[in-house]
């Protein structure tokens, strides 16, 4: 049998040892009539059998195609060595690092990552990574209802709508309510947001670059939001971090980002990773997994899970959350990829990717019909204004080989004609033209 | 060992990615932008490579050391799996391209992937269906929680009340706590739900009960012997029987929790079907419903139309929402899916016999080295306490010093001196006959020479560390404490 | 008995009471210090916040262990001991003087406590 070890003369001699007949015996706790007669399985396979069928279904997916599809996931380059380090299974077979004495790898890698986090963004510290992006948000969110103790969140309309989706998903059983804030022309309303503060308000959760792309500079907003005592909790692309102003500079109190964009393929979907950093004022109520630095008795240096009494093993019903892990691989993913990229090749990466998309922006509104949606500054991601439905135009490309980006009209009534476009490394000139003109045809 | 930021030189970085794009002060206004670079590290690749090469050599894991961490079934992982879930066909695959018009059909391999697996815990659990967008167990929890919150709003009923057994794991009511509801402790008695409790609770708070969240086997590796009593009393007051799956590895086809009577399961496919822990995650937490909570479940669903393609359903009226940004932690699902499909019905269920076979023998060889509270046959995990004058801790850290990873220590909260072992069904009987000699030694010299015991680990890269400073001071970054 | 002062006031939920006139001071046990361990955190009320006899005003955290503060009185804040943030070790070397952790203005007379020899009582009971 595949992956069990027993010879049939090391059953017999391990049953005689237990005192029972045969392994049936071991399972008469089970009433009778819940027993299955048989599970109707497939048979096994052997194991090339298995990684064959596996190549044909992979290769029935469409990554082949020129795509210029983001929405806050996004096809980077990632270094062979983040495959190779993460790889070794020193890391990725051992568990929460619970006996501190034998997980000095992982802890360190964890101390490591949120020292990495906490320097990008520019806040105090960061946990060891939450789910993704989304639950981040929520958390956040949360932190500031315990700390506040109000219940109100305004949500700027023009966060990711995925991200919106699943916090309304998450405080549907809470007392806690949302108030958006409505976007104009994909451009967050900093005004709007200055003046949506009261007294109810336990948090300000907006975006940077904002889901279309607008890059804008939170400061008032959250100068405001503080002058209410509440939170300011920004969500950021950790890529255009590397760039742009950052939540600290802005004086955020939670920033969280979906950490997808470094060192994790796109994976139709998942694992990804949450990123949240904050305040030193609020780590109290930052949830999930932290490591910190201690000494043992030769005062050698080490590093362990702290804060622990916050968590659900402790607290139960009164943790801060009831994550129990983080997203272990995928932070040291995280990290060895920042590690191999630097300061200097992130914001490199930044760069060819703004020029990119400026490049796209230039070439696809000289079409007959097609213009930017606003003036606003933009990072590698901008809203275009297409003539016709961008679902319909989106569609015929796709059967051409194209994926021009993706058709916001689902998540924003009346935007049925915007198209958002992304651009990062694996584009090339090249690709652009080939969409310009594929998308002339059809327009 | 230094940090990859203490090893850092400034200047020299990698050169993985070089371009000859404008600087983003040429692209965007100066105050939108930071003032100073990220104080990361700049390092080589071999830097890089050397440093997490060397940290990887400080962990104990599965593939270098016995694991036997209860509660956590830490198998074996087979390699095929990994090279079946990075294959680029999937790795690349945007998420959303299965979301534009034509998309679904540029997505199909990984479409059927999603519904293939359902079908496949459908028929193991008895469920109707199963939503994979749960990221982790305790993510599944959560689902699961607010699922059956949902049913009873449906019915315009507002119930509060999660009933939560005393032996549960901590995530059971902070799950129960973050959907909302209340929790109500149910006292067990010999290590199991009393129906007689149970009762007592319903009628206390009679129609404000959503539920009981039930670990089965629960956490003392016990089975529950009076399950259909419990499903009836809560049959009786429509309330809804949720199951954790932590200890599916236990009744892997022995038993199928639909058929038992549960409503609702979450599932952990890095313990029961061999995905890697990942040093703590990813993991993910699939939830399987009867037609009750059917119609609650997360947005979208992979559906097979008349024609045999799959498409994703995002009309759901009665949903709660999404959970997930997508349909799962998609490289795990394939990774379970891969060792379903090898193992086949038949190598499921030798799964739970082997599993529960080595428990028990592990068990009754250590009878007279650990105080062993519960005499019957146990599931696929069993606990035991520290002899009289000795420390579950000394012991799990002495264990350490032998090469073996500590078993569970300190739960359940209702054992004392605990050590839960779950040896899983991978693991030989020439392994847990070493482990058990080098228990008998360690118990031995404990009895001898409690201090000695008490300074282990020596042998590891660390001693023991001292926590309590660590949480005062909160050194959590390079630039803090 | 030493760790049990006889001047004081005692909750089931091992918190103390100092009465001072208008005002009361409010502490944690030995007892309840010593069953916490080493204590790294204690999360205080501010000056102004209003305490309810019975409900909860703040919470101890130990490396392993977390536990609620459940006000033995009802009254205001008038101060919370900010030693206590930089020195929650206070907590364990001193419980009943320089560990003391809120000053209350009562708003009602301290009802329903043990006395010293009621709460010893107690804690015995409670290790069964």
């Amino acid at each position: 049998m595949p992956f069990i070890p027993h010879t049939p003369r090391e059953v017999e001699e391990m049953l005689a040892v237990v005192g029972v007949r045969g392994l049936d015996d071991l399972f008469a706790d089970i009433p009778p009539e819940m027993r299955p007669a048989r599970l109707n399985l497939p048979k096994g396979q052997g194991e090339a059998a298995v990684c064959s069928y596996f190549e044909k279904l992979a290769a029935r997916n469409g990554t082949d195609m020129v795509s210029f599809l983001g929405a806050g996931f996004y096809a980077h380059d990632i270094p062979k060595a983040v495959d190779a380090l993460a790889g070794r299974s020193e890391f990725y077979t051992a568990y929460t690092p619970y006996q501190a004495e034998c997980s000095q790898g992982t802890l360190q890698a964890i101390f490591e990552f949120q020292t990495a986090v906490s320097r990008l963004m520019e806040m105090d510290c960061a946990n060891a990574s939450v789910y993704d992006g989304g639950t981040a948000l929520f958390e956040a969110a949360m932190m500031a209802v315990r700390a506040t103790r109000r219940r109100v969140l305004v949500v700027d309309e023009a966060v990711n709508p995925i991200w919106r989706k699943m916090l309304a998903t998450y405080i549907a059983g809470l007392p806690v309510s949302l108030k958006t804030v409505p976007q104009k022309n994909g451009v967050s309303d900093l005004q709007a947001l200055i003046d949506a503060p009261d007294k109810d308000c336990a948090a300000v959760i907006v975006q940077n670059p904002n889901f279309f792309g607008v890059v804008a500079d939170y400061t008032e907003v959250f100068a405001k939001a503080r002058l209410h005592k509440a939170f300011s909790v920004i969500s950021v692309y950790p890529v255009m971090q590397a760039v742009l102003k950052t939540p600290g500079e802005m004086g955020a109190d939670v920033a969280v980002a979906e950490g997808q964009s470094l060192g994790q393929p796109l994976n139709f979907g998942g694992p990804y990773l949450g990123l949240m950093a904050c305040g030193k004022e609020h780590i109290r109520q930052l949830p999930g997994r932290i490591a910190g630095r201690a000494s043992d008795p030769d005062g050698k240096t080490g590093y362990v899970l702290t804060l622990q009494a916050r968590e659900q093993h402790i607290r139960r019903g009164k943790a801060t959350s009831n994550i129990c892990s983080n997203q272990a691989l995928c932070a040291l993913r995280a990290l060895a990829h920042l590690c191999l990229l630097g300061p200097e090749g992130l914001a490199r990466q930044a760069e060819y990717g703004m020029d990119m998309a400026r490049q796209a922006v230039r070439r696809l509104t000289s079409l007959k019909g097609v213009e930017p949606l606003n003036d606003e500054p933009y990072g590698n991601e901008a809203a275009l204004r297409l003539p016709a439905p961008a679902e319909q135009v989106a569609a015929a490309l796709v059967e051409k080989g194209f994926v021009p980006g993706f058709p916001v009209g689902r998540y924003y009534p009346g935007m049925e004609n915007i198209l958002l476009l992304a651009c990062t490394e694996v584009n090339r000139p090249g690709h652009i033209a080939g969409l310009a003109e594929a998308m002339g045809d059809l327009l | 060992m230094k940090t990859i930021f203490a090893e850092s030189v400034p200047g020299r970085g990698s050169r993985f990615f070089a371009s000859d794009a404008p600087a983003a002060a040429k692209m965007l206004p100066a105050g939108l932008l930071r003032s100073r670079p990220p104080r990361l590290p700049e390092c080589s690749e071999l830097d890089v490579v050397r440093h997490f090469t060397r940290l990887s050599r400080l962990n104990y894991s599965v593939d270098a050391n016995f694991y036997p961490l209860g509660s956590c079934t830490m198998k074996y992982n087979p390699k095929f799996t990994e090279y079946v879930a990075g294959l680029p066909g999937f790795a690349r695959l945007h998420p959303l391209l299965a979301q534009l018009g034509r998309g679904a059909a540029r997505t199909q391999g990984a479409l059927r992937c999603l519904h293939e697996i359902e079908v496949l815990l459908c028929e193991i659990t008895g469920m109707e269906a199963f939503t994979l967008q749960p990221m982790a167990g305790a993510n599944g929890e959560f689902t699961g929680v607010s699922l059956m919150a949902a049913y009873h709003r449906a019915k315009g009923r507002a119930r509060a009340k999660m009933l939560i057994p005393d032996s549960a794991h901590g995530t059971n009511p902070a799950s129960a706590a973050l959907a909302g509801l209340e929790i109500v402790n149910v006292e067990s008695r010999d290590g199991m739900v009393d129906p007689e409790a149970l009762a007592a609770c319903l009628a206390e708070h009679d129609g404000d009960v959503v539920g009981l969240m039930m670990t089965c086997p629960n956490t003392l590796g016990l089975m529950e012997s009076r399950l259909p009593e419990i499903v009836a009393l809560l049959r009786g007051a429509d309330a809804l029987l949720y199951y954790d799956g932590a200890n599916m590895n236990a009744i892997l086809g022995k038993m199928r929790v639909g058929d038992a009577g549960f409503d609702v399961v979450h599932l952990n496919l890095h313990k029961t079907f061999a995905t890697p822990h990942g040093g703590g995650g990813p993991g993910s937490g699939p939830v399987g419903v009867n037609a009750r909570l059917l119609p609650f479940l997360p947005a979208p669903r992979v559906v097979k139309g008349e024609d045999g393609d799959f498409f994703l359903n995002d009309n759901l009226p009665q949903s709660i929402g999404a959970v997930g940004p997508f349909y799962g932690s998609f490289a795990v699902i394939v990774k379970a899916l891969a060792y379903m499909l090898r193992l086949g019905g038949e190598g499921l269920e030798r799964v739970a016999e082997y599993a529960v076979l080595n428990a028990n023998y592990l068990k009754k060889r250590l009878q007279n080295v650990l105080d062993i509270p519960f005499e019957r046959i146990c599931a696929h995990e069993f606990v035991a306490s520290a002899p009289e004058g000795l420390r579950a801790l000394d012991i799990a850290k002495a264990l350490l010093d032998r090469g073996f990873h500590a078993p569970t220590v300190y739960f359940p909260l209702i054992v004392r001196e605990c050590l839960m072992a779950e040896p899983t069904e991978t693991e030989s009987k020439q392994t847990l006959d070493a482990y058990v000699e080098a228990l008998r030694e360690i118990v031995e010299q404990g009895g001898k020479d409690p201090a000695g015991l008490a300074a282990a680990p020596l042998n590891m890269p660390v001693r023991r560390l001292d926590e309590t400073t660590a949480a005062r001071r909160m050194a959590l970054t390079e630039d803090m404490g | 008995m030493s760790n049990t002062p006889p001047d004081l006031l005692y909750s089931k939920t091992h918190e103390w009471v100092r009465p001072e006139g208008e005002e009361a001071v409010i502490g944690i046990t030995f007892f309840a210090q010593e069953a916490l361990g080493d204590v790294t955190y204690v999360e205080m009320p501010r000056e102004g916040d209003a305490l309810t006899a019975g409900g909860e005003f703040g919470s101890v955290e130990s490396v392993k262990a977390a536990s609620e503060l459940v006000s033995p009185v009802s009254g205001t804040v008038v101060a919370a001991n900010a030693e206590l943030e930089t020195a929650p070790e206070t907590l364990n070397s001193s419980p009943y003087n320089e560990g003391w952790i809120v000053r209350v203005r009562l708003s009602a007379k301290p009802d329903g406590l043990m006395d010293a020899a009621a709460y010893e009582a107690h804690c015995a009971a409670e290790k069964h």
